[in-house]
């Protein structure tokens, strides 16, 4: 018996009377005629060795909830997961304005046809650039770890200079990116940090800075939480030595947390995961780049610009490439870096998330995080064995307890804490060994007090 | 108020309607008159003015007498005031020359011309450096980069700059032999440059290099050549924007449409000739940098007959240096380049694949045909 | 009949409905979202810490340095939940997604159906929710689909690994250029080879990200039919060639027959090839990277696999590579030891990573669940009705005046055809781009091409398996009928668009450091004093 023809739902001319009919429309015998130019020899024989399909989505379904309920939320459990990806509440209303069609399935249409992208993209923009003090950012890049990589690139080419100076706090994932991303034309070199406060080395910086210097770099906060207090301080040397200042910074911290550019910092980058994208197992990063509205500046950045402008309606806007000369989508390989698709929706969505809480919104959240750290900080220095590293030192959602004291390994803890529920902080042994056995620790406005203390009070209880 | 200079060179185009390979020349012209071609720069003038439609800010028209574009800007609804005196049914090239001349004399703000790339030779040789122009297109053959697109364009374009909406660019005039044209050969030379505004056009998709993107290209092929400059070579550039631009990365004023020679970093030879070159590269070792000359994209054997085949034998084509914007060869459609050195064998030698800079560390593989 | 319409019908005046859509956009006339703002209204609360947090913190602030501390407020809009949810949702209907159009006008972009039921799967908690350093043995599910995907992908490619890392179609041809450095360096060639080739007609990216990777880049030019000029190949490769970078079929739609000739002669010369899988769509199952002799591959999952373009991203690249290259993969690869999955940091040959962690999860799952609904016979079946549709498409606009297909005359095209309105810019005046913005009046996309334009006048459709023979006529509907229009009536397609959200935009600005704004902010300083 001959197999039976299926017709998928997602293909309608699978239906055969419509595939003959449209097979003779072009004067074809079958489909073979249009691969005429595939030479044999290339000809993948046979049928692919695929699994059976789900054909009906009941079925598929099925399967694929069967294999993600084997996974175990951070809805399921308590986390205290940070390094980069938080968990933050996200408002109900990003995730819809995500999820339209309009905006989910759209692509790389123009001005005219897609005119809300546009716009929700400079509103992006300008949503940031008002958290951030600049005139300057740009359409998404893919995450955090490219928007640093590139922001040190563009500090290369402005400076014509080749060496960029990071912190040694920075995390080893990111350095790896940077380091893979700049090789051919800079070198990356890492600033010490001082055990006690975890700041900046500032006599290393003095000493290590030179003419080849193109960039200095700092986060803040840092990878290990705490906030570089040293900041301007490091710009004024960085500017003295005419390299530009490139800071990364949360920009959820920004609501209490002054902008870079108030203490001398060029080019901002960082992550806007922070800003209501969910974590999505680290499949929800997306990047900034901001600076000054400075040609030297806006000349170097990569990535599409939108900007703003009239159109023949008087008082109606459009909108538009920025310089787009720039970009690789008009030249090339004489373009700056590449531009390609990244991370447009998540940018959507992060405007939607600043228009959603507004100024008091992002002061309270912010001062909120700072007051569940400062909290859980000092709730967890009263554990016995326990302390926490760098506290002189003012933090922003993360920090490093330091379990050297308990004679056990985070590992054991962090084992320990998963059979009561409990994500603990990230293992920082293997990265930065010098501290032993220390975790990465995040607190953000949806632990309750209750959540730390049942935290605390774990901890105490598995380090015992 | 502003003010357009108009000069119409009635007879451009002519011969195309009639089977003519191009307008130039007396005896092309009245032959092209005598078969029933009419002319049709006129009318495509008045359409370019028409497209210049800015009520609030008046617009003072200077036009040349009669066919020359009086009747134009009368078509176009405007009353021009009138420049110079011509000869109807006989008007030269020395009319748009002078005439062009006393324009901007008058200080027009900008000179629209209609014609063909003869016109642009007559302009180009007429008004100051710099001075903005622009073509509105009439000839039969067209491979000066001073013309707008169509007549619409033209009108499109004189509004924007008129408002400061348009930047100029430095583009080249290049003309035909029309003798050689007519024999069935085709060479194209260049004969200078106008200043023409630039439209960034409606559409990214479709944005053409602007001026400053140009020029920028212009430098990372100078600086790739440059940094593989060696001592005591003698560095033979052709003709061009790009050969100028090398020249000028290192502080040094080239003859665009002449064969300048720099040997460490100093110029040793200025507007050569044949005989002078062919001396040089006997006695010093020597490179010839070389890009294709628009149009037809001829890279030897036009406009820069100086270097010779005796030349570039000498020299040999393991020294050819090939530099281009990339723009320029992309409106070449990424064809071969052609030679026509005059020596078969010279050309047979050249044929073949060239890496042509196209900027800093790039290249495109271009074929060579004969 | 009924004759009530005779007594009322004098009052009928307009046209009767034409043959073609009446579309008209939305146009809300919306402000920029700070205009909307109203001092003092709120969109979201955040929680507020209990007390026994805010007495034990004290004054969070009492060890921040004045230069730390932010002074003023941010000037973000104050909104109701409602009005920015409306401002959104406006905008949306100014927007024209894939689920509402014939999208075969975004010729390269591989426009199809992403299914609903996959993004319904993707925002469960048990992934959007998961953070990517929770204990492996609480994330298998996840875990899974990544080690089964990929998979899938070594099999649809025939090559040995594939990585999920890279966030787009771009980064992964940079992670492969990547690996190829990393690969020569080890073999230390490193610096000898020091020269990239790639053609005219492939993705721009691919001498761009070379570039970044520090290579000279050296294009081919199209020979006369179209295909990679073989012969400028042999001028090109030396014993400095790294890499050869190639789309197959390339951006016109035409197959490069003889593609397993450049592969050999780059390899014969120590070079490895790179194929930009970015055209995959009209052949799965019909021919594989590595069966060509490819040594690394890469696949836009947003392209072929049909997760959603999300207006340019998020999206997942996925590299494939033979066993040569494998040791080069970016940290960490996924593993299975047969009881559970794993992550794989001991690779020390490894480039590091492309991105933060592994991937574009939400992507993943839905690549594996548009797989998983087909099968073998299905993938095959979506590259055959892909085809199809394009040559069908490719007839019917033949048809039309004033365009044509260049190269390879006579010849069918896998799954895209770069078309050509020369002729008819040449009779009417009317430009390509023009004609775009004209379509945009029927409710349609439409691409001219990537730079640089060396087709003149060009069109790029691509009718990928989403669309019915319906759909493919009305695309040829509208661009016959503006292709009359132009010969009859240019003015309309020049003045272009009509019904669209907005009219048409001023450019000059965006090219003047002086007049540009890239933020609300640069716009207020510069216009508004």
């Amino acid at each position: 018996m001959s197999k039976k023809q299926i017709v998928y739902p997602y293909i309608p001319n699978s239906v055969p009377a419509v595939k003959d009919a449209m097979l003779k429309a072009v004067n074809a015998k079958s489909v073979e005629d249009f691969y005429a130019d595939i030479p044999e020899s290339i000809r993948f024989k046979g049928k692919l060795n695929l699994p059976e399909p789900f054909l009906s989505e009941a079925a598929l379904t099925r399967h694929v909830e069967g294999l993600l309920s084997k996974n175990q939320s951070t809805r399921d459990v308590l986390s205290f997961l940070g390094a980069g990806c938080a968990q933050h509440y996200v408002p109900a209303v990003c995730d819809e304005v995500n999820s339209r069609s309009e905006f989910l399935t759209a692509y790389a249409g123009e001005p005219y046809e897609d005119h809300g992208r546009f716009q929700t993209l400079f509103e992006y923009e300008s949503m940031m650039g008002e958290l951030l003090n600049m005139d300057v950012v740009n359409v998404p890049v893919y995450d955090g770890f490219q928007a640093t990589a590139t922001a040190l690139r563009m500090a290369g080419r402005i400076t014509g200079r080749n060496i960029a100076l990071l912190p040694a706090t920075v995390m080893p994932d990111k350095l790896s990116k940077i380091r893979d991303y700049l090789k051919p034309d800079m070198q990356v070199e890492l600033i010490p940090f001082d055990e006690g406060t975890g700041l900046m080395d500032m006599s290393a910086l003095k000493n290590q800075i030179n003419a080849q210097t193109a960039a200095v770099f700092i986060e803040n906060p840092s990878y290990l939480g705490f906030l570089e207090t040293q900041a301007e301080e490091i710009g004024k040397i960085a500017h003295a030595n005419r390299a530009i200042f490139v800071v990364s910074v949360d920009p959820i911290s920004l609501g209490v947390i002054n902008p870079p550019v108030e203490y001398g910092g060029d080019i901002v980058c960082g992550d806007i995961q922070s800003l209501g994208i969910h974590m999505n197992y680290g499949g929800g990063h997306a990047g900034f780049i901001a600076s000054r509205d400075e040609e030297k500046f806006v000349m170097e950045f990569p990535s599409r610009l939108f900007g703003v402008a009239t159109t023949s309606v008087e008082g109606e806007y459009g909108f538009g490439d920025v310089a787009y000369e720039r970009t690789s989508f008009a030249v090339r390989e004489e373009g700056k870096e590449w531009v390609g698709t990244a991370a447009a929706l998540w940018g959507i969505t992060a405007g939607v998330y600043l228009a959603l809480m507004g100024p008091q919104g992002m002061e309270e959240l912010g001062r909120g995080i700072m007051q569940r750290l400062r909290y859980a900080v000092r709730k967890l220095n009263q554990v016995a064995g326990v302390k926490t590293r760098f506290s002189v030192t003012p933090h922003f959602k993360e920090f490093v307890v330091d379990f050297n004291g308990t004679g056990k390994t985070v590992e054991q803890i962090n084992q320990a804490l998963h059979e009561r529920g409990i994500f603990g902080g990230k293992d920082l042994s293997a990265e930065f060994p010098s501290l032993g056995q220390c975790a990465l620790y995040c607190v953000t406005e949806v632990h309750t007090q209750a959540d730390i203390d049942t935290l605390v009070n774990a901890i105490a209880e598995v380090t015992k | 108020m502003h003010r357009i200079g108009l000069i119409v060179n009635p007879l451009a185009g002519i011969g195309g309607r009639v089977g003519l390979k191009g307008s130039d020349g007396i005896e092309t012209q009245r032959r092209a008159l005598e078969l029933g071609a009419t002319p049709r720069s006129p009318h495509r003038a008045t359409l370019s003015l028409l497209a210049i439609a800015e009520p609030d800010s008046p617009l003072e028209v200077f036009t040349a007498p009669r066919e020359m574009g009086e009747t134009s800007a009368s078509e176009a609804g405007f009353v021009p005031r009138i420049v110079g005196e011509i000869h109807s049914g006989a008007t030269t090239s020395a009319d748009t020359q002078r005439i062009a001349r006393e324009m901007t004399s008058l200080g027009v703000d900008m000179l629209l011309f209609a014609g063909g790339d003869g016109t642009a030779r007559d302009v180009c040789a007429s008004v100051p450096e710099g001075f903005p122009c622009l073509g509105i297109p009439a000839g039969v053959k067209i491979h000066s980069a001073v013309y707008a697109v169509n007549p619409r364009h033209a009108g499109e374009l004189t509004q924007l700059f008129l408002a400061g909406k348009a930047r100029l660019r430095e583009s080249e005039v290049l003309d035909l032999d029309e003798d050689a044209y007519r024999e069935g050969r085709v060479s194209a030379r260049l004969y200078g440059t106008l200043h023409v505004p630039y439209r960034p056009l409606m559409l990214q998709n479709q944005k053409t290099a602007s001026p400053a993107s140009e020029s920028r290209q212009m430098e990372a092929i100078a600086a790739n050549v440059i940094e593989h400059m060696q001592a005591d070579v003698a560095y033979i550039l052709a003709p061009g924007t790009t050969t100028r631009a090398i020249a000028q990365a290192l502080n040094l004023e080239k003859t665009l449409v002449g064969v300048d020679v720099i040997c460490n970093g100093k110029l040793i030879l200025q507007d050569a000739t044949h005989a002078q070159l062919l001396d040089l590269v006997s006695r010093i070792p020597a490179r010839i940098i070389v890009t294709p000359i628009g149009g037809q994209g001829f890279l030897f054997g036009r406009g820069n007959q100086q270097i010779g085949p005796e030349v570039i034998h000498k020299v040999g084509r393991e020294n050819i240096i090939v530099v281009s914007a990339s723009s320029k060869l992309n409106a070449l459609r990424l064809q071969p380049l052609l030679v026509d050195t005059g020596d078969e064998t010279i050309d047979e030698l050249l044929a073949g694949y060239f890496p042509v800079i196209t900027g800093y560390n790039e290249q495109m593989m271009c074929k060579v045909s004969v | 009949m009924k004759h009530e319409t005779k007594t009322h019908g004098a009052a009928r005046a307009v046209a009767p409905k034409p043959a073609l859509r009446r579309f008209h956009q939305a146009r809300w006339d919306e402000p920029i979202i700070f205009e909307l703002s109203v001092a003092g209204q709120r969109g979201v609360l955040p929680p507020e810490p209990e007390a026994a947090i805010v007495e034990t913190a004290g004054d969070v602030f009492d060890n921040l340095p004045a230069s730390l501390k932010r002074k003023t407020a941010p000037e973000l809009p104050e909104m109701s939940q409602l009005h920015v949810l409306r401002h959104y949702l406006r905008l949306s209907q100014e927007n024209l997604g894939v689920d509402l159009n014939v999208d075969v006008g975004q010729g390269t972009c591989t426009m199809k159906y992403s299914p609903k039921v996959n993004d319904q799967l993707a925002r469960s908690h048990k992934l959007s929710e998961l953070h990517p350093l929770q204990p492996l043995e609480s994330a298998q599910g996840i875990l899974e689909v990544m080690y089964k995907l990929e998979g899938m992908l070594k099999e649809i490619s025939g090559m040995e690994r594939v990585t999920l890392q890279p966030g787009a179609g771009s980064a992964a041809i940079y992670a492969n250029i990547s690996m190829i450095r990393a690969y020569h360096e080890a073999r230390g060639e490193g610096a000898q080879r020091n020269e990239v080739i790639t053609t005219a007609f492939s993705h721009p990216s691919n001498g761009a990200a070379a570039k970044v990777a520090g290579y000279k880049i050296i294009t081919l030019p199209p020979d006369a039919d179209g295909y990679p000029d073989f012969d400028a190949l042999k001028a090109a490769v030396s014993k400095r060639t790294a890499a050869l970078l190639i789309t197959n079929p390339e951006d016109t739609g035409i197959f490069n027959p003889r593609i397993e000739e450049f592969v050999r002669l780059v390899h014969s010369v120590g070079g490895l090839c790179s194929y930009d899988q970015a055209n995959a769509n009209g052949i799965l199952g019909i021919t594989r990277a590595r069966d060509a002799g490819f040594d690394v591959c890469h696949f836009n999952l947003h392209k072929t696999f049909s997760t959603p373009h999300a207006c340019g991203g998020p999206a997942a690249g996925a590299c494939g590579v033979t066993k040569e290259i494998a040791p080069f993969l970016p940290t960490p690869t996924v593993e299975f030891d047969g009881a559970k999955y794993y992550l794989d940091y001991n690779r020390p040959q490894s480039i590091g990573k492309i991105r933060p962690w592994y991937g574009v999860a939400p992507n993943l799952l839905k690549a594996y669940a548009w797989i998983m609904s087909l099968g073998a016979d299905g993938l095959r079946e979506a590259a055959e009705i892909a085809v199809l549709n394009n040559n069908y498409l490719l007839h019917q606009v033949l048809k039309i005046r004033g365009v044509s297909a260049p190269y390879a005359q006579g010849k069918r095209r896998i799954e895209q055809v770069r078309y050509s309105w020369e002729q008819l810019a040449s009779d009417t005046g009317v430009h390509s781009e023009e004609i775009g913005w004209r379509a945009a009046d029927f409710g349609t996309h439409y691409w001219l091409s990537h730079h640089p334009f060396v087709v003149p006048e060009p069109m790029t459709l691509e009718p990928t398996e989403s669309y019915s023979r319906e759909d493919l006529d009305e695309y040829a509907r509208i661009l016959n009928h503006i292709a009359e229009e132009a010969y009859s009536n240019p003015e309309i397609v020049h003045t272009a668009p009509h019904n669209s959200a907005i009219h048409r935009i001023d450019q000059e600005s965006f090219d003047d450091p002086e007049a540009w704004a890239v933020t609300w902010r640069a716009y207020k300083r510069k216009y508004k004093k």
